[in-house]
């Protein structure tokens, strides 16, 4: 789960990363009258989305004065911010943050991440800061300094002053930067986080370390203990048709195609829509009903599929394991009827009770056209495209 | 003899009383598995499907002489219900559980290597299907009717994609030795070169099937084992050709997120090492059985 910089950075500031001033409004109004409140004789002016690379897209602004700053803040709201991260329609801009200006004299990079191939907690560090990180992967790897963390030890306070080193701090503010570097790994730690990115972090003139850009994400699996980050979710910055899902317990993906597809199983749901593409066509969406496909889920993964108006035809494809083909069958026989379906359906059991499945859907009357295997079950999805019922 | 698990294999189910693993434990035992008891806090000393129910994997293991152990224990308590079989001397360990947050299963990697190699338990999964040595035994959800036992192994991250290839091969009439759910989370206990190690030495085994998908390193490091010691053909499929890059695919481990993440980089990465693709997922099968006829051992898979 993604969050905004003003929300990544209240939770670093609560561990012990500075942050400048700010704060965060929701119209151009309360832009104005932040910025007497936090005081100072500059500010940035940052669009809140959940997509990397603001600035170039004009969603960054620095202002001399209130006026400047609320023109701005007034440019910014009810804009769609297409960034190089974001998808082609952008992200619709509902908040702003205005901050303090800082008086930058260098900028580092700092970030937090899980390193699968060796399944540890992995900290990487730059003196190029502002760079994107996955430029410095490939241009400059030489300029990057990465330190692995023990879960059993957690990151030791030599490893923050070798880095610290390393990024060319001054002695004096040596001890100052390894309090924030491992300020920033408790809370990626305690809170279960599953990326942590501070750039820039930058050095003022007068020797603070101040994070001026803030970025965290969550792993979904551990929000179960952190309620309160739960509560940071801004549906606003996901797919509509992927929030829809997810509230129904669905796990759900929206893609740009037009064969709608509903699968049992992360793996096999991949397989199928490869065979769509394979077959000539193109998948309207990712979507895994799961173990459990109760009549109730099927009609909820329906409408699901069917909310995009995009879909043309519909592929469903179970695998029954703990599943049995004919509880699948009724579900989708009394979805059918539940739902006024007006595109063609292409149904592909397999595995537990499968004659049983296909009798009911044959029983039911409903234009459901039935497949054998996996590629037929394709190649029909791909040929119904177009047609209609 | 199969790998990991064979009819002799002395299993406890951890969380037995919870009501999915009953369902499974039930269909387990049906099977054929070798189930000796299980295991929930606060129930020791009553029974469930006439095997004891004891408060500890020690007790469990001491009372039973228990060599493997199957998790079904929700994901808040999973990570340490793993750790207590380590603990306890079990040898081989299947966690089920989906839903285990990363920095739980990095604790649990980083506390096995407590104990020297010999001793240290081997795990399966977590959110995996789990293992099964079709005729014999299984410790998983699968569903055992559509595996026929034989000779070729598969180790894959999907469960239902696994088991799609599974009744491939059993459509062809060319049945299993093992089939191994690996699971789909970013951190899992072993990876598919840990098993390709083990179908290697298996002599029950004659080739071994692969099933990746997007996201992660493990498929390229299995590719790297294959190239550098395989003697046994193997045959890949990839899932995740039409994934984007950056979204999570269902899996929370199933995300491009780096170089050779992709399943079209990582298909070209097993070719390199001389593994055999499957084109698309719906010719595993024949894949399999072509790879197998070249290499003379068709007749003896399918006999």
């Amino acid at each position: 789960m993604d969050i905004h910089e003003y929300q990544a950075k209240d939770i670093l500031a609560r561990f012990g990363v500075p942050v400048p001033r700010g704060g965060v409004v929701y119209n151009p109004e309360q832009a104005a009258y932040r910025v007497t409140e936090i005081g100072g004789a500059a500010w940035v002016v940052k669009a809140q989305v959940h997509a990397g690379g603001r600035g170039e897209a004009g969603g960054v602004k620095f202002c001399r004065s209130d006026h400047e700053v609320q023109d701005f803040a007034n440019h910014l709201f009810g804009r769609r911010l297409v960034t190089r991260q974001s998808a082609p329609g952008g992200k619709p801009v509902l908040r702003v943050y205005v901050e303090q200006a800082s008086d930058v004299a260098r900028e580092l990079y700092f970030g937090i991440v899980l390193d699968r191939r060796i399944e540890r907690v992995v900290i990487i560090a730059s003196t190029e800061g502002g760079t994107e990180i996955e430029e410095l992967t490939t241009s400059r790897p030489d300029a990057l300094v990465r330190t692995t963390i023990d879960p059993a030890v957690g990151f030791v306070e030599f490893q923050a002053r070798e880095i610290a080193f390393a990024l060319g701090i001054e002695p004096t503010q040596i001890a100052q930067a390894s309090r924030i570097f491992r300020a920033a790994y408790r809370a990626f730690r305690d809170l279960d986080a599953t990326m942590l990115e501070i750039n820039p972090l930058a050095v003022t003139g007068d020797g603070a370390i101040i994070a001026l850009d803030a970025k965290m994400s969550f792993d979904d699996n551990a929000l179960f203990r952190h309620p309160d980050i739960s509560e940071l979710r801004d549906a606003s910055q996901e797919d509509a048709r992927e929030s829809h899902a997810a509230d129904r317990g669905l796990s759900y993906v929206g893609l740009d195609g037009d064969i709608g597809c509903m699968i049992n199983g992360a793996g096999l749901a991949m397989a199928t829509m490869d065979m769509i593409k394979i077959a000539g066509g193109e998948p309207a969406n990712f979507l895994d009903i799961g173990g459990g496909a109760s009549p109730e889920r099927v009609a909820k993964a329906f409408r699901a599929v069917l909310q995009d108006g995009n879909v043309k035809a519909m592929l469903v494809n179970i695998f029954a394991g703990i599943n049995r083909c004919d509880w699948v069958a009724t579900g989708i026989v009394s979805a059918f009827k539940e739902i006024d379906v007006k595109i063609p359906v292409v149904v592909r059991l397999a595995g537990t009770h499968v004659e049983e499945g296909q009798q009911i859907l044959r029983d039911s009357g409903l234009p459901i056209v039935t497949a054998d295997g996996l590629a037929e079950a394709a190649e029909k999805a791909v040929a119904a495209v177009g047609t209609r019922l | 003899m199969a790998i990991l698990l064979t009819e002799h294999t002395r299993v406890i189910v951890q969380g037995i009383t919870g009501r999915i693993a009953r369902f499974h434990t039930e269909d387990m035992i049906g099977y054929g598995t070798n189930v000796v008891g299980g295991v929930t806090p606060g129930k020791g000393g009553g029974s469930i499907f006439d095997r004891p129910i004891f408060d500890t994997v020690k007790n469990a293991v001491d009372a039973t002489g228990a060599q493997a152990s199957i998790v079904f224990v929700p994901p808040p308590f999973a990570a340490d219900s793993i750790m207590e079989a380590a603990d306890a001397g079990i040898r081989y360990c299947v966690c089920i559980t989906d839903g285990i947050p990363t920095q739980d299963m990095m604790r649990v990697k980083r506390y096995m290597r407590r104990y020297k190699a010999e001793q240290r338990m081997r795990l399966t999964g977590p959110n995996c299907a789990g293992t099964i040595s079709p005729g014999r035994a299984m410790m998983g959800i699968m569903p055992g009717h559509i595996y026929l036992p034989g000779r070729v192994g598969i180790i894959g991250r999907s469960g239902t994609l696994g088991y799609e290839a599974a009744a491939q091969l059993k459509a062809l009439g060319i049945g299993v030795s093992t089939s191994v759910g690996i699971g789909g989370d970013p951190v899992n206990g072993s990876s598919f070169r840990d098993h390709l190690e083990l179908f290697e030495t298996d002599d029950e085994t004659d080739a071994v099937v692969l099933i990746g998908e997007i996201g992660g390193p493990q498929e390229a490091e299995g590719a790297a084992y294959v190239h550098d010691h395989m003697t046994k053909p193997v045959i890949a499929y990839i899932a995740g050709l039409s994934a984007p890059k950056g979204r999570r695919m269902g899996h929370a481990g199933a995300i491009v997120s780096a170089a050779g993440e992709s399943a079209q980089e990582k298909a070209e990465i097993l070719t390199a090492a001389g593994v055999t693709m499957a084109p698309d997922p719906s010719s595993v099968g024949a894949t399999v059985a072509g790879v197998l006829q070249e290499c003379g051992l068709l007749t003896a898979a399918i006999a």
